[in-house]
């Protein structure tokens, strides 16, 4: 086992929901200090597969290890507050302020407030979240403001590896693609692991060091992205990239 | 009623008269919920006062079931009865009749019945005075004659076997024009001329009001409704002096007496304790206690007794139903189990809970509030576990990934998120809770349900009234502070509705 290089090693893991199987026993490793994207359609196990990471479903076989300690009932909240999660539509409580949701966990760990406040500061210019939206609660929040709250609260407690479902899908073009920029000075900023899940290549390609291409519940290629383009494993590989149109290539050329 | 209270309070085995404090016997009374029977309650009551004993008379029970679940159990040491009801009612399923038997049945249950009061009161035709005596008619037999008259019997007399269909068969009686009416529709036709002859009870105020005969049932068709006193056997060792009392009661009330006391009481609104204390100086000379209470202090009495039931009940019911509800969302299995155990509670009818629970817990507050408690349930844990359960799963799974203990997630995330839809149970709750409290005075709690009652008994609206408002005006209130507390406890994030 490669302890330190993969920060996440996935062993024979699967997941069945009644008689659907949401994921075949599969192998995976997460090297640290990366961004690795898991992609794939709609019911792919992409989403499964982040969740049994963080000890949220619990595989029916195989183990799951965060920097080389499997994942067990008696060890689970501590791993997870070494790790930040982050989902579509931000996931918020929507009875606590913006900062309320934050600083929740550091709150229950009984943080002082000065120590608090600084790593608040920290994040909101971290994350460039306007500071006086701190106070407001998640439904007077724009999409993007709370996918930025979401972000903040999954980094409080300065954990060692984001785990981000779909963190962009229920924005709208113009938002989600300032929020892709940011995020990515985020993630270069930090050097933190990521693993980030989408079924947009072109969101994976932007983020990613390391690609995961999931269908059916298995893994059917693993690479960069220009591995995926030159050495397809499998021909749904390239209808998938293929199937993401570009909308500017039928227009022709562009004005300067 | 202060003794109650504290009774109550401490839950303590409180059983009356298992005591006796300073020498003096305690003894409940207890009366049902119609004039006559309060009326002679009252009678047994000061006259066991009378007898040196310290008396507590709990008026308007809620029927013959709970009386006598109530004396069986030591509840209640003795109320009034009549023989036909002892026969029909109480040993109706054993099939035993005759006196002998009747008398040897109860002894084995631990009752004494007395020697009749003097008077049957029972099924009877009445017809108005005046076209008695034109038409020379004085007992059923006479009625064969006319076979022109027409009767006006309530719908129980035309169904029960006892009724019309033996009265008719045995005395032949011929009359066709015979209709099925309510019973005080059939008095307002006799005056009216509509009607010739009703079913009544003997001892009814309204015979002396509307001046009706009542026909001698010659043949003795109708069971007898002697009226007695049921007591506890232990009654001869605890208070014998109290026997020796009652004892002077047999015998003494004959029918136009009864009849007389009913419509002073029905008719002329005077309350039962001057009618009963002003028969008994008469007739034996006995100077009975009779304490007034005045119109304030009553309401305030109904008031502390309905608060002290409703906020009893509610507050238990809250620290029951909250964990209940929680543990019902966190297994939905046993969810399913315990939303439909509290739906079947809310079905039971309130005076079967209430007969039911006598064994266990007596008469008065204690019944009471576990019957409102039960009834509190539902509502509570039903919103609970909707509330908790409709917390979206995204919500649910970052409160988790967060590494909030269970415990933690519970306190912090999901009540505070569930808190309006808890408050909106525990409001619905306690209004009908209000409401319901009403039904204390079936089981001698009192509260607004006291004067309610007594008010359909002496059919007068303003008693009604006076239990029926300030009870609707509470649940108002109860409401009122529920909205309040909902705008200082659920959180605001929750309060406005979403933007889009």
């Amino acid at each position: 086992m490669a302890e330190g290089k993969f920060l996440f090693e996935v062993t024979g893991v699967s997941k069945r929901y009644g008689s659907c199987t949401a994921l075949e026993p599969t192998d995976l490793r997460i090297p640290g200090g990366k961004t690795t994207v898991l992609i794939g359609q709609s019911g792919s196990g992409k989403s499964t597969l982040l969740r049994l990471m963080l000890g949220l479903v619990q595989p029916d076989s195989g183990r799951v290890y965060f920097d080389g300690a499997e994942l067990a009932p008696q060890n689970l909240l501590a791993l997870r507050r070494r790790m930040g999660y982050g989902i579509q539509g931000g996931g918020l409580f929507p009875h606590l302020t913006a900062s309320g949701n934050v600083s929740l966990m550091a709150r229950y760990l009984r943080w002082p407030s000065e120590r608090i406040e600084l790593r608040l500061s920290e994040l909101v210019e971290l994350t460039q979240f306007p500071r006086d939206g701190l106070g407001r609660f998640p439904h007077e929040l724009s999409g993007g403001q709370a996918q930025r709250v979401s972000l903040m609260r999954a980094l409080m407690l300065g954990p060692e590896a984001l785990l981000l479902d779909e963190p962009l899908g229920a924005l709208d073009p113009v938002t989600r693609y300032e929020l892709q920029a940011d995020l990515k000075a985020v993630f270069e900023k930090l050097g933190k692991t990521v693993v980030l899940v989408t079924h947009d290549i072109g969101e994976a390609a932007f983020f990613g060091h390391l690609l995961v291409v999931l269908r059916q519940g298995r893994i059917i290629q693993q690479g960069t992205i220009e591995e995926l383009v030159r050495a397809p494993a499998d021909p749904f590989v390239t209808r998938f990239i293929r199937a993401q149109r570009n909308p500017l290539a039928s227009v022709g050329p562009q004005a300067p | 009623m202060r003794r109650a209270w504290v009774c109550a309070l401490v839950l303590a085995s409180c059983r009356t008269g298992a005591r006796e404090d300073s020498g003096a016997p305690r003894i409940t009374v207890g009366s049902k919920s119609f004039t006559e029977s309060v009326i002679l309650g009252e009678v047994v009551a000061q006259m066991a006062n009378w007898a040196g004993a310290r008396v507590d008379h709990r008026r308007e029970l809620g029927g013959t079931k709970l009386l006598w679940s109530a004396l069986l159990a030591g509840y209640v040491d003795v109320y009034p009865e009549y023989t036909g009801t002892i026969a029909q009612e109480i040993l109706g399923k054993s099939g035993i009749r005759g006196d002998e038997a009747i008398r040897q049945a109860l002894a084995e249950r631990g009752v004494v019945v007395s020697a009749s009061l003097g008077f049957n009161n029972t099924y009877a035709i009445g017809m108005r005075r005046a076209v008695a005596d034109r038409l020379g008619i004085r007992t059923i037999s006479d009625l064969a004659r006319h076979s022109e008259l027409r009767f006006g019997f309530s719908n129980e007399f035309m169904d029960r076997a006892d009724g019309w269909p033996a009265l008719r068969n045995r005395y032949h009686l011929p009359q066709q024009n015979v209709s099925g009416v309510d019973h005080d529709v059939a008095y307002r036709g006799l005056q009216s001329g509509a009607i010739d002859a009703t079913d009544l009870y003997s001892t009814d105020a309204e015979i002396r009001y509307y001046q009706l005969r009542v026909l001698e049932d010659d043949l003795h068709v109708f069971p007898e409704y002697r009226a007695v006193v049921l007591y506890r056997a232990q009654l001869k060792d605890r208070a014998p002096e109290v026997l020796r009392a009652l004892s002077r009661l047999e015998g003494a009330i004959s029918e136009d007496q009864m009849m007389a006391m009913n419509a002073r009481v029905k008719l002329d609104r005077v309350p039962e304790p001057s009618v009963a204390a002003d028969f008994l100086d008469e007739k034996l000379g006995v100077h009975g206690e009779v304490r007034e209470e005045t119109l304030v202090s009553r309401l305030l009495r109904n008031l502390k007794e309905h608060l002290f039931l409703v906020s009893l009940s509610l507050l238990a019911a809250i620290a029951f139903s909250l964990p209940l509800g929680v543990l019902a969302a966190r297994w939905p299995r046993l969810g399913e189990i315990v939303l439909g155990v509290v739906g079947i509670i809310q079905t039971i009818p309130s005076l079967a809970l209430l007969v039911f629970m006598i064994p266990l817990l007596g008469i008065g507050a204690r019944p009471s509030i576990v019957a409102l408690f039960l009834y509190s349930l539902l509502p509570i844990v039903r919103n609970t576990y909707s509330g908790l359960r409709g917390i979206p799963i995204e919500i649910r799974e970052s409160a988790e990934a967060l590494g909030l203990p269970r415990f933690a997630r519970l306190r912090l995330i999901d009540l505070p998120i569930a808190s309006r839809s808890i408050l909106a149970g525990i409001k619905t709750s306690a209004v009908i809770n209000v409401g319901t409290a009403t039904l204390g005075a079936l089981i001698g709690a009192g509260g607004f349900g006291q004067p309610i009652l007594t008010g359909i008994r002496l059919n007068d609206v303003g008693l009604i009234l006076q239990g029926a408002i300030p009870a609707a005006a509470l649940a108002l209130l109860v409401q009122a502070v529920f909205e309040v507390a909902e705008r200082a406890l659920v959180p605001r994030g929750l309060r406005s509705t979403p933007s889009s």
